[in-house]
């Protein structure tokens, strides 16, 4: 099904503004593969509204899906609002009436998501060294909320994850040494069992809105959200693919792990211990790598025909070159 | 191989254009234009790149094995060794081959990316310095 969303967004403008309310502006910001965002503005009776657009494009199936559907997103939003997480204000959850197919509205947060600016850019010069310690902080009310009921959440461990990925890894018939040797090693090194919390499951930088002055201003993109690991949130973004070019600072790029580590602690977290975040760092190398397989994969059996995709492919090669320090270094 | 041109000229050429035809692309058709650009750089750099890193590759496997072998033969049978756990992170040569060998492809995959490890930029290469 094909849906006109500038054709259906004025009316969407109206139901959330009222009769008098009409759209000011819309732009699509971004478009995945299956998820789109659009940015739209209402004036109406109540004044102006600055908004947020996330609907699926593509069919959602909850049986393979490694996603939640975008109604238990905007739910895990909410939840963990009221624990006191930094994320948007869900505005609306929409329905039929709608015409927009599987779709949320939330208020727009200002600042900058582009990773390679906050590791970069001057503007958050005066910022960044407070930035790791933040995000520890604010893992702390996401890992404390209860999911509500009736979402489903998948749940994984270090073994679990290693198992589903490792799986992939083989029914690809690629055959990458480091891979394997990455796989051996962490099987080696699986972390105690810890009590499971909700995660994020994407907490990385590019997820994650920062304001220049204030730093953390929002946790977006819920849709990885899953039980598990606190340390599993940790160790993603601390993951080099998502360092922008800044492998000398391991937390996103901008930041340090005795702070990440510390923030956590001081806001009230369960300590962890550095080598269980490095235990899912590199595993989040791995992860990506497999992932990147998985890319090339969809354009090789024909399912996708984006020349993006077998580049992807190209892209495990640089797990593979972390991965490869990881296991020298150890965790 | 002939020349004039070599295949990597021709890739070369190829990705001048899609750079030369961006601008007056639609958003999603130019940044799929910018990929197929970098394709085409890869194409070139494994063209040039490529025999060096494999005849390296197949030195330093063939080293940790202790036989010979094609690139093919020599990479199963490493990961074969790796998965039957015969040879881990303490194999003698192990880790040095693979760093070789990952560093050699990520040369001719993505020469920006910085792996872990790399050293902080000297102030004059810092953006805005």
């Amino acid at each position: 099904m094909t849906v006109d969303v500038l054709a259906s967004l004025p009316r969407l403008a109206q139901r959330l503004g009222g009769e008098a309310a009409h759209l000011a502006a819309a732009e699509r910001l971004s478009g995945g593969a299956s998820m789109e965002t659009w940015a739209f503005a209402l004036d109406g009776p109540n004044g102006h509204e600055d908004l947020i657009l996330r609907r699926r494009s593509a069919p959602f199936d909850p049986e393979t899906a490694r996603s939640v559907s975008l109604a238990t997103e905007a739910a895990l939003i909410q939840a963990t609002a009221k624990t006191g997480a930094p994320v948007p204000p869900i505005r609306h959850i929409c329905d039929d009436a709608d015409g927009l197919g599987e779709a949320y509205v939330m208020g727009r947060v200002g600042g900058e998501t582009l990773g390679r600016r906050i590791v970069s850019d001057p503007k958050f010069d005066a910022v960044r060294p407070k930035l790791a310690r933040q995000c520890g902080q604010v893992l702390v009310p996401i890992h404390a909320t209860a999911p509500p009921p009736g979402l489903n959440l998948k749940l994984s461990d270090g073994e679990g994850e290693l198992n589903r990925y490792e799986e992939v890894y083989r029914a690809s018939g690629a055959e990458r040494p480091i891979l394997d040797l990455a796989f051996q090693y962490l099987r080696r090194h699986l972390p105690a069992p810890t009590d499971p919390v909700l995660l994020h499951g994407d907490f990385r930088n590019g997820n994650i809105m920062f304001d220049a002055e204030q730093g953390v201003a929002a946790v977006l993109d819920w849709e990885l959200s899953h039980i598990g690991d606190p340390a599993e949130d940790m160790g993603w973004i601390c993951t080099n693919s998502w360092r922008f070019g800044r492998p000398d600072h391991p937390v996103g790029g901008f930041g340090e792990y005795a702070d990440l580590l510390d923030g956590y602690k001081a806001a009230g977290g369960r300590p962890v211990e550095l080598s269980r975040v490095r235990f899912w760092q590199m595993l989040g190398s791995l992860r990506w790598g497999v992932m990147c397989l998985t890319m090339y994969l969809s354009w090789a059996s024909g399912v996708e025909r984006s020349v993006e995709r077998p580049m992807i492919g190209r892209r495990v090669s640089e797990t593979e070159a972390d991965l490869v320090v990881l296991l020298e270094e150890g965790l | 191989m002939i020349t004039h041109p070599r295949t990597e000229e021709l890739a070369q050429a190829v990705g001048a254009w899609i750079d030369q035809i961006r601008p007056s692309l639609d958003p999603r058709n130019a940044f799929l234009a910018r990929v197929a650009a970098n394709a085409m750089a890869t194409i070139g750099r494994e063209l040039t790149l490529g025999p060096v890193a494999e005849a390296r590759a197949i030195a330093a496997m063939a080293e940790v094995l202790g036989h010979e072998g094609t690139h093919g033969e020599l990479n199963h049978a490493l990961c074969e060794r790796i998965h039957a756990g015969e040879f881990t992170v303490e194999t003698p040569g192990l880790l040095a081959a693979l760093k070789i060998m990952a560093r050699d492809q990520i040369a001719i995959d993505q020469p920006n990316y910085k792996p872990e490890g790399t050293p902080p930029p000297s102030p004059r290469q810092l953006p805005g310095a």
